[in-house]
């Protein structure tokens, strides 16, 4: 199986690669057009700030390959926020394949959210064998609200998208790659779905 | 519901945990990759490393040192310890570390934390703040709470956290190493007065006091270090009480 995590200069991508050879496999840093296509799993990762990661996938000419992709994708954290329809971080404009906009949770919650929070009402094969209820780790200060394409619900203050998908895209707000054991099989059920 | 963080801290010395480290059931005390890896096994939900080396190699092998953690270690960790650049937080979080702390290089130049977090995002840019309370104000103390400084606690870390620091490290120097517990009062008020995520440090003795910092100190997490290596507290065995007393944690 070919694995690709799209290069693009944003995001704790060493971590990513470390936990999918845990599993086994090997997965391949690259910001090649030809390799991504060609790839049976691909790895949307992203940390930092939306407005200067976008500008970074613009640059590379991969927002646009992005949502052409046919395979199962992956975004994680910040690169499931940029394949929502906008962030309000930097009021930018997202790849558009999830229709949600992201938003700053508001004021009685500690932003940026860091720790260890559940997932519940689980809806995807992403989610096989693992139990409602299951704890992962979680960083950031945006979030998607609840919407069609919501497969798993987290509270923080208000009750908002841990996870989402459409068709072979998929995205999840927490880390699976820093989510111990529950993480490990996410990234399992993601690699042999 | 986000649940309260339990984190050991390591004190790592050219690439190896600090002698004092009392587990039967490890192959090489000195090793803190397997250290790390029991602990993200027994339940721990991060884990610090703070370096202590003065070395010239120190950048180097703190680098290696993070990059074999971040193979092994399935839970995210964050690195400590004579940062004082850009370059070296480039260098810690492209090796794997998921957040760095910065501490005295913070109170040198405070900017960096306003560069860091430009660069890198406030979610992983933890400020430690050592303080001593002297004559009932809470002074802010560099080299490891050697040498006092002209900040108070609360002014410091308000400062912090507008510069953009995701969360902040708090280490009293009045309850480090005594055992009897964190200082919950001035935790209690950094938690009020502040919006980004506080953990508590120094003072860990039993688990009663981790109930405490979390309930008394509103601490969102709760970083210890001799408890867990000399296993006088089991994490397993913390969570359990801390759920008994409504504590959310994840166990």
């Amino acid at each position: 199986m070919k694995i690709v995590i799209i290069n693009y200069g944003a995001g704790n991508i060493q971590s990513i690669k470390f936990a999918i050879k845990r599993l086994g496999y090997e997965a391949v840093l690259t910001d090649n057009v030809e390799e991504i296509k060609a790839a049976d799993r691909v790895i949307f990762p992203g940390v930092g700030e939306a407005s200067s990661a976008m500008t970074k996938l613009r640059k590379s000419g991969l927002d646009t390959l992005v949502p052409t992709l046919k395979q199962p994708v992956l975004g994680i954290c910040l690169g499931m926020q940029l394949m929502c329809n906008s962030s309000e971080e930097g009021k930018t404009t997202g790849l558009g394949i999830f229709n949600i906009d992201v938003v700053k949770f508001i004021t009685d919650v500690k932003v940026p959210q860091i720790g260890w929070n559940e997932i519940a009402d689980l809806k995807s094969k992403l989610f096989a064998a693992i139990p409602e209820k299951s704890h992962i780790y979680m960083v950031h200060s945006f979030y998607a609200p609840l919407c069609k394409e919501t497969i798993a619900v987290s509270g923080y203050g208000v009750n908002y998208s841990a996870a989402l998908q459409e068709g072979n895209f998929y995205g999840t707000q927490f880390h699976p790659e820093k989510s111990s054991k529950v993480g490990e099989q996410i990234l399992r059920n993601f690699l042999e779905m | 519901m986000l649940t309260k963080r339990i984190i050991p801290c390591l004190d790592i010395k050219n690439g190896r945990t600090v002698k004092g480290i009392n587990f039967v059931d490890l192959r090489d005390a000195g090793d803190p990759v397997e250290l790390a890896e029991i602990y993200a096994e027994a339940g721990a939900d991060e884990l610090v490393f703070l370096d202590i080396s003065a070395t010239e190699e120190r950048r180097k092998t703190l680098a290696e040192l993070v990059y074999h953690v971040a193979e092994k270690v399935n839970i995210p960790f964050t690195v400590g310890g004579g940062i004082s650049s850009v370059e070296d937080v480039d260098v810690l979080l492209q090796n794997g570390a998921d957040k760095v702390s910065i501490n005295s290089s913070a109170i040198k130049n405070p900017p960096l934390i306003n560069d860091l977090v430009a660069k890198f995002g406030s979610q992983c840019i933890v400020v430690a703040i050592d303080a001593k309370k002297i004559d009932g104000i809470w002074i802010v103390h560099l080299m490891g709470g050697k040498v006092p400084t002209e900040l108070n606690l609360f002014d410091w870390a308000k400062e912090v956290e507008k510069r953009g620091a995701g969360e902040i490290l708090f280490t009293s120097m009045n309850n480090d190493g005594t055992k009897n517990g964190f200082a919950n009062k001035a935790l209690a008020r950094l938690s009020t007065e502040l919006n980004i995520p506080i953990i508590a440090s120094g003072g860990a003795g039993t688990m009663q006091h981790f109930t405490d910092t979390f309930l008394e100190g509103k601490a969102d997490a709760a970083l210890a270090a001799s408890v867990f290596h000399f296993k006088e507290i089991e994490i397993v065995d913390l969570k359990k009480e801390l759920k008994k007393n409504e504590i959310p944690v994840r166990l």
